[in-house]
């Protein structure tokens, strides 16, 4: 994935508030890369255009080849279906689904037939085997996020992205899901880019990029 | 299809579209269920109407039908009666004894009526019951008054013509009866087969000659198509359509009257199933986010959703119909009594009315508010204050309302009221809407809330929240608004409509009408009036004329397409004379005149004016025995005939007509105990006809009191979608509540507070919806009164105190029941749901 010269600038008021400026960011297949920062950095809306679900005002992001923003919004939430796989800090699991819906849902968006033994393997994977038919009101913030964590990988993206993914949890919880998140990742070897405030938690990644006002600090 | 099927399932299994499916299951069955019974009562109303005609369809002739019309009837398989009309005097005793008395004779078959019943009676008053048939041979019914007449009771006999009759019973209703004011005679019934004993019918008699045919529609129609073109002059087919304006007018009110309850209970629907989706959409904001994230484009998002409501619409409509019919058919058992009628079994076209109904409210109001779940943004899931899209589905509105209000004017079968009803509905949304917005605006002003404020903050909190929710809160207010519109026009002013429409045919409307009253008899007529201690009823010039001329042109039957326009010329019109118009009678257009204006002006009723095509300024010509004359048409009348008073197609000025041979009628009501004081008057004055209209009066308001009684079961429907309306009025904002209240306890308020500012918010909204429901259901029902039912409805003081209060009730119950909600679960568990 390379982004280059991403920059971002909304209105506020009548006078034009610079969040992002001048972003390049290279990332390689398979590596692992922190983007960390004071909150109001700007990480959170770096991490929205890098996944094409927030247009730069300046730059581009080139993802698989294809550069996301020449493409219209149906066609980049087909490539993020294709190749990309999402944890958010909020987990945002749907909530009338129980957990082994949840993890079904991108495959049975692409219109796969075997969504459902897929789904299993995953959650098994995260040690949710015996929770599959729980609604996410039913299951503890960690649980909720290791659901996450397997919808994520479920469809097996080449891009994951991770918006603080322990945000929402205690320290214990939230170390066992950085464990699942990287032993997963690991595995295979999709390329991972998380946003967080947690240097411990970055420097488990292989690099680490620091935002400051909108720019990269040197 | 197969992953909307799947969403389906997860939505229902998570309780999301329990609520919604319950709308649109209420919605279609209560549509339904007024179709199926509307269907049912509407089959009920013609073939009742039938049996006031005797018949499916009746040829009538001054001279004996040919024997190959009255073959054709059979040979079609449709049940034939025949009778003979005739004008004779029946007598009984010998020399000075001799009572003569001139009878209505008809001379029936022994299957007549084939539609409706005769009733008779043992004796003069006593309690009468339907006879299985005509008299039998050798036998004659006579009506009371012929039986006074003649003091011929039960078991006596008479002589009509050269053949002696035993007086078998007293005739109390015959089907024909209504049909028209002019059976002048007191009518005497016998069997068709004695007529040739009495020597009564030779060439050249006076004799009205009928047939009549029943049968399936369908061969009524093709019969009556074969024997239209053969009638020859003298002869005429009778049917719904001619003349008998007064039930036709009944019918037709009845018909207005469900076909607005069907309209009500589809729009109330459409209120309920919007405002369901709203709910719907909101909670599912998040999760399209998601998907969106997960790959799903906007038209795969619109599709799986809109196959979801799809197939939870077909669901909903079938199983709606189902309801629908058990309901109608639960209703017509309990009410078979009631009905005083057996109801036809329904068509199936209701079932298919009732699926498109639904589809067409979820077309209209689920589409719209779905096609922005299209726009949710993908960003959401990152920034939650990405929010709800706005706007985009304008056209979707434009186009699902569109198919709406085409088929509310369908529903209604009636281009003006349905016009009506969702012009009326468009305008109370906006009107609703932006009262509600202004009245939030007001309440919560500054100088409100600092009267409230200074001593309870869940005042403060409360009206601060009216204005911090004011979109929200003037949608709810708007909805609420509108169901209880919808309740209190069916629970108020609904009673007052049933009301002004008995009035219009009032339990003392007239019984008698007095035809033939000489000028100079004028005074001791109404001498004798005074003298019995009844009050004297006022009296009408009548002048019998024939029209000859418009605006210069002759014209005759020819010139006119309907059959009733032909009659209508070919007839001698009762003309009249008056200074000022009959106060039972409205101006609908132009002027009245004045005392010693132009003499050369009439006045005509609309109705008439419209069959002959005839239009203010047109001169009309008559000619009264050899002298003509010419008005111009100066106003138009509205009348109302089924108030039973005499009416007038045409009135003209005293001095256009007063020099005319002019004989008086008049029309008046006789107690039961006075009759033999109107007997006195027939013996005093012999030369005048009295027309007893009493039987007619009865059938007219039995059927009024039926209708009535039909249209108040297909209320309680629309009623139902009203309650469900409210319903998810009350809900829509729920979820926005639950978490509000469980901050304001997060950040220590205490049950007290949060208990108090959503009372305080709620008890404003309820008297803000009450208030302009009371408003609302004061104006419409005044437009409906006026311009649909032609109907005068005096404004309600009850309704004045019930809106308001209503609303204001409405809402206390349910700030306590919310409250007790939001207060029972803990805050902790409310906010971590989010």
């Amino acid at each position: 994935m390379i982004a280059r010269g991403i920059g971002k600038t909304v209105k506020s008021g009548n006078r034009d508030l610079v969040i992002l400026r001048d972003i390049d960011l290279a990332v390689d297949s398979g590596e692992a890369l922190a983007i960390v920062g004071a909150s109001g950095s700007g990480k959170s809306t770096l991490l929205a255009i890098l996944a094409g679900l927030d247009t730069p005002s300046a730059g581009s992001v080139e993802l698989e080849g294809e550069n996301l923003f020449a493409l219209d919004e149906d066609a980049r939430a087909e490539l993020r279906g294709r190749a990309v796989g999402f944890v958010f800090q909020s987990f945002q699991l749907l909530p009338a689904l129980s957990a082994l819906e949840n993890v079904m849902l991108p495959l049975e968006l692409a219109g796969r037939r075997d969504a459902e033994t897929q789904a299993r393997e995953v959650l098994a994977r995260v040690g949710l085997s015996e929770r599959l038919d729980h609604a996410p009101k039913h299951l503890s913030g960690g649980e909720q996020q290791r659901v996450a964590l397997a919808r994520a990988f479920v469809a097996r993206p080449k891009l994951l992205l991770a918006d603080e993914p322990t945000g929402s949890l205690d320290a214990e919880a939230g170390r066992e899901v950085i464990a699942l998140l990287f032993d997963l990742n690991r595995a295979t070897g999709t390329t991972l880019v998380m946003v967080t405030h947690d240097e411990s938690l970055a420097s488990r990644c292989d690099r680490t990029v620091r935002l400051e006002a909108g720019r990269i600090a040197p | 299809m197969k992953q909307s099927l799947r969403m389906l399932a997860r939505d229902w299994r998570a309780g999301e579209l329990q609520v919604l499916a319950a709308a649109l299951v209420i919605a279609v069955a209560s549509v339904t269920s007024v179709a199926f019974f509307a269907d049912r009562v509407g089959q009920a109303l013609v073939r009742d109407a039938h049996q006031l005609l005797g018949a499916d369809l009746v040829l009538a002739s001054d001279h004996p039908w040919k024997k190959s019309i009255a073959d054709e009837i059979t040979r079609r398989g449709l049940a034939r009666a025949e009778a003979l009309s005739f004008i004779s005097m029946a007598s009984k005793g010998e020399g000075n004894a001799r009572r003569s008395k001139l009878a209505g004779v008809k001379a029936v078959s022994d299957n007549y009526p084939l539609r409706g019943t005769l009733r008779t009676a043992p004796a003069p008053g006593a309690p009468d019951a339907p006879a299985a048939h005509g008299p039998a041979q050798g036998s004659v019914w006579l009506d009371e008054q012929l039986v006074a007449a003649l003091g011929a009771p039960v078991g006596s006999t008479i002589r009509l013509g050269r053949a002696e009759l035993t007086v078998a019973a007293v005739l109390t209703l015959e089907p024909e009866r209504g049909a028209s004011f002019f059976n002048i005679a007191p009518r005497l019934m016998m069997n068709l087969a004695d007529v040739p004993a009495t020597g009564l019918v030779q060439t050249g008699s006076r004799v009205h000659y009928s047939l009549y045919a029943a049968g399936p529609p369908d061969r009524i129609r093709s019969f009556e198509k074969f024997v239209r073109p053969r009638l020859e002059r003298g002869q005429h087919v009778d049917d719904l359509e001619t003349g008998r304006p007064q039930v036709r007018a009944s019918i037709e009110r009845a018909q207005r009257f469900l076909g607005l309850t069907a309209l009500l209970a589809a729009i109330l629907a459409g209120v309920a199933i919007a405002l369901g989706t709203r709910r719907f959409v909101e909670r599912h904001l998040d999760g399209c986010a998601v998907m969106r994230c997960l790959g799903a484009t906007q038209n795969r998002l619109l599709a799986l959703y809109g196959g979801e409501f799809l197939a939870l619409g077909l669901a909903a409509c079938a199983a709606g119909c189902v309801a629908g019919y058990g309901a109608q058919e639960a209703l017509a058992g309990a009410l078979a009594g009631l009905l005083q009628a057996t109801l036809p079994a329904p068509t199936p076209l209701p079932a298919a009315q009732g699926f498109l109904v639904g589809l067409v409210l979820l077309l209209g109001f689920a589409l719209p508010p779905l096609v922005q779940l299209r726009n949710v943004p993908a960003l959401r899931v990152i920034r939650r204050e990405s929010g709800a899209p706005r706007g985009g589905a304008l056209a979707v509105y434009a186009l699902g309302l569109g198919s709406l209000a085409a088929l509310l004017v369908w529903q209604a079968g009636d281009l003006r009221l349905g016009a009506y009803v969702t012009g009326g509905f468009g305008v109370a949304v906006a009107v609703f809407y932006a009262a509600a917005w202004l009245a939030l605006r007001a309440a919560s002003s500054a100088p409100v809330a600092r009267l409230a404020g200074a001593n309870s903050t869940a005042l403060r909190y409360g009206l601060t929240n009216l204005r911090r929710h004011a979109r929200g809160n003037a949608i709810q207010i708007a909805s609420l608004a509108l169901g209880l519109t919808a309740v209190l026009l069916l629970g108020f002013t609904r009673n007052d409509l049933v009301d002004a429409w008995r009035r219009a045919a009032p339990p003392d409307a007239p019984n008698r009408f007095v035809l033939g009253i000489q000028p100079g008899e004028l005074a001791p007529v109404k001498a004798f009036f005074a003298s019995r201690g009844v009050d004297v009823p006022e009296i009408y010039p009548m002048v019998r004329g024939r029209l000859v001329a418009v605006d210069g042109k002759p014209v005759s039957a020819e010139d006119f397409e309907g059959e009733r326009a032909k009659r209508l010329v070919e007839r001698e019109f009762n003309l009249s004379y008056a200074d000022d118009m009959p106060g039972h009678n409205q101006l609908a257009a132009g002027r009245w005149w004045t005392k010693g204006g132009d003499a050369h002006q009439l006045s005509v009723e609309q109705g008439i004016a419209s069959t002959l095509g005839w239009k203010l300024g047109d001169a009309l010509t008559f000619t009264v025995g050899g002298q003509s004359f010419t008005g111009r048409i100066t106003s138009l009348r509205k009348l109302r005939w089924d108030s039973m008073k005499v009416n007038f197609f045409v009135i003209a000025p005293p001095a256009l007509l007063e020099s005319m041979p002019t004989s008086y009628i008049t029309a008046f009501r006789v107690a039961p105990d006075r009759e033999r004081a109107m007997q006195a008057l027939t013996q005093r004055f012999p030369n005048l006809t009295v027309v007893d209209v009493g039987a007619a009066v009865r059938q007219a308001q039995g059927v009024i009191d039926q209708l009535i009684t039909a249209v108040q079961f297909v209320f309680l429907f629309a009623l139902g979608a009203g309650v469900l309306v409210l319903y998810s009025a009350l809900v829509s904002t729920e979820d926005e509540r639950r978490r509000e209240a469980a901050v304001m306890r997060v950040y220590g308020a205490s049950r007290a507070q949060v208990a108090g500012s959503q009372r305080v918010e709620f008890l404003a909204m309820g008297l803000v919806a009450g208030v302009l429901a009371t408003a609302g259901a004061a104006v419409i029902g005044q437009l409906l009164a006026q311009r649909v039912f032609d109907l005068d409805l005096p404004p309600s003081p009850m309704l004045l105190v019930a809106g308001p209060l209503a609303g204001l009730l409405l809402l206390s119950l349910n700030a306590w029941l919310s409250s007790r909600r939001v207060l029972r679960a803990s805050p902790a568990l409310t906010l971590r749901e989010e």
